[in-house]
């Protein structure tokens, strides 16, 4: 069974619109979401990404600089991901419709490659 | 939705969006699993825990900066946001916020040099234990004055009140007062500049005033828990949410020394008493049930009960106010079995005893509701004329309706009919709105029934 990584794009600007009572509601769907795909045995990892720090590399014309970032003004960045064991992109889509992070952000579903 | 076919290995055949991980997933609410305490989160505490920290900020930073008070621990709610997810819910959540936001705020507090006395003023301030301190309590009582400062009109008050203490976003109390969301973002700037303006201090005010502003607050309490109770528009008849908060910052109140005042305890009666029926007051259907419907075993008897005991310590003897008056009416009620065993002549009294105080339209409607019950609906028809005639109350939609309900108990269809259209043309809630097409119809037949 191939493996599938959620990778969860958020824009920050998305958090100024959600109240504390609807945070709340967020994290208490995660709760049990995660608590169902470990009962199924679906999830395989998580990685939190730090938020606010990072660093980009650009090489033009021979020259690699090197910035702070990516920040998020206006730009969405990958907050975490999530690793999963899915028999095909069809059931990885509907584990990742549940995922409470679709409320204000988008999920991206890309597959592992195996050799 | 197209799914792309070359799936690799293991794909569906049939392209169907079926589950096929390796155990059974739930995909239906029904199915989900419960979850177990550590995964729970106390309702409403980021709201709470908000306004808790909020307060205890603006002592710190002072009143003109509680939009930065605000902003510090809407970031805590994010950080817990983007982390619980990954690491968990923490074990003590409350102390996890305080901590985060307490850290942010030393970090702006220590970037600039004149501020750093005010650090061990933050650290004496927010501690990180689960029982409020006196100067929390101090704190939370403090920010609601000020939010229900006499320098702001009503609608700015509540805003402020809804946001600031209560810890509703914008978009939630629009939602809640049928407003637009850029009509409260505009109330809550007006609202912070001319606290700002008037340089309003951030403390309890002394003796003398503070009555006065307790009064303020009361009325705020009170208008947030009518709102919620009967709601004026749109789709809900009740938002408990709002009676909750109301119920919640008056006891708050009563937490505090100086809060805990006959009237108080008489609002809270009067609050607690009315909510108790909230679960009887929407059918399954979402229609309204009317109090001589309710199914009374789904009142909670131990709001009822709470009520009560404030009720009597709202009795000291001194003055009777508005509250004490609607409290007792609610308690009556409260008390009564069903419809037939009120003691409707003394509900009566009350209403008239309420009407010296408050001669508004709602108070004249419900005393002649309770006078139809005492001494029949033709008595009552009589005691509406007077605002039946009122030119002021052409779009209040309740007159015509009780007007429809006491021509209808006269068996009048024919005036019973008129009423309700008129009824009709008004504004008011979908739920009343169905109800209200209900009872034409059904006046309207039974209008034609007659030869």
């Amino acid at each position: 069974m191939p493996n599938y990584l959620f990778l969860l794009h958020e824009n920050p600007a998305a958090f100024a619109k959600v109240s504390p009572e609807e945070m709340q509601a967020i994290i208490q769907k995660y709760a049990e979401w995660k608590k169902r795909m470990q009962l199924a045995g679906t999830v395989v990892g998580g990685t939190k990404l730090q938020d606010g720090t990072g660093r980009v590399l650009r090489q033009k014309r021979g020259e690699t600089t090197v910035t702070d970032g990516p920040y998020t003004e206006g730009r969405e960045v990958i907050g975490g991901i999530f690793e999963v064991k899915a028999e095909n992109f069809d059931a990885a889509v509907e584990a990742a419709r549940e995922c409470p992070h679709i409320e204000y952000g988008v999920i991206e579903i890309r597959m592992v490659e195996v050799h | 939705m197209k799914y792309d076919k070359k799936m690799g290995p293991g794909k569906s055949s049939d392209g169907s969006s079926s589950s096929k991980i390796s155990a059974t997933l739930p995909n239906s609410p029904a199915r989900s699993i419960p979850s177990t305490d550590a995964d729970q989160l106390v309702a409403h505490l980021f709201r709470h825990q908000r306004a808790r920290i909020v307060a205890s900020l603006t002592r710190v930073f002072g009143a003109s900066h509680l939009s930065l008070a605000e902003d510090v621990v809407q970031d805590a709610l994010i950080k817990a946001l983007q982390q619980w997810p990954f690491r968990g819910i923490p074990e003590n959540p409350a102390a996890w916020l305080t901590l985060v936001a307490r850290n942010r705020a030393l970090d702006l507090l220590r970037r600039d040099a004149s501020l750093a006395d005010k650090v061990s003023e933050l650290e004496r301030v927010l501690p990180q234990t689960a029982a409020p301190s006196q100067s929390e309590i101090d704190d939370q009582l403090a920010l609601i004055l000020m939010c229900c400062h006499p320098a702001l009109s009503d609608e700015w008050q509540i805003a402020l009140t809804l946001k600031s203490v209560c810890g509703f976003s914008t978009a939630e109390i629009a939602r809640g007062f049928l407003t637009e969301e850029k009509t409260i973002a505009q109330r809550l700037v007006r609202a912070k500049r001319r606290l700002r303006e008037k340089k309003i201090a951030f403390e309890l005010p002394d003796e003398a005033e503070f009555s006065e502003r307790l009064a303020a607050v009361m009325r705020v309490i009170y208008l947030l828990f009518n709102e919620g109770y009967g709601a004026t528009r749109g789709d809900d008849l009740v938002r408990p949410d709002l009676c909750e908060e109301a119920i919640r910052l008056a006891t708050l109140l009563i937490t505090h020394e100086r809060g805990r005042v006959p009237e108080v305890h008489a609002l809270l009666a009067l609050m607690m008493l009315q909510a108790a029926r909230l679960p009887a007051r929407t059918q399954s259907d979402g229609t309204i049930a009317l109090l001589a419907d309710q199914d009374r075993t789904l009142w909670d008897q131990r709001l009822i009960a709470s009520g009560f005991r404030h009720l009597g310590l709202s009795a000291d003897g001194r003055k009777i106010t508005a509250y004490h008056l609607q409290a007792e009416i609610a308690a009556i009620h409260g008390t009564a079995a069903n419809g037939v065993e009120t003691d409707w002549a003394k509900v009566v009294s009350l209403y008239e005893q309420l009407y010296e105080l408050e001669p508004t339209p709602i108070v004249a409607l419900n005393r002649a509701i309770a006078l139809s019950r005492w001494q029949g609906p033709e008595a009552a028809i009589r005691s509406l004329e007077g605002l039946a005639k009122n030119r002021a109350l052409r779009n209040y939609h309740l007159l015509p309706a009780v007007l429809g309900e006491l021509w209808t108990q006269t068996g009048d269809f024919g005036r019973a009919t008129k009423a309700y259209q008129k009824a009709l043309n008004c504004d008011c809630t979908a739920p009343e709105r169905h109800f209200l097409e209900s009872q034409l119809r059904m006046v309207v037949d039974r209008n034609q029934i007659r030869p």
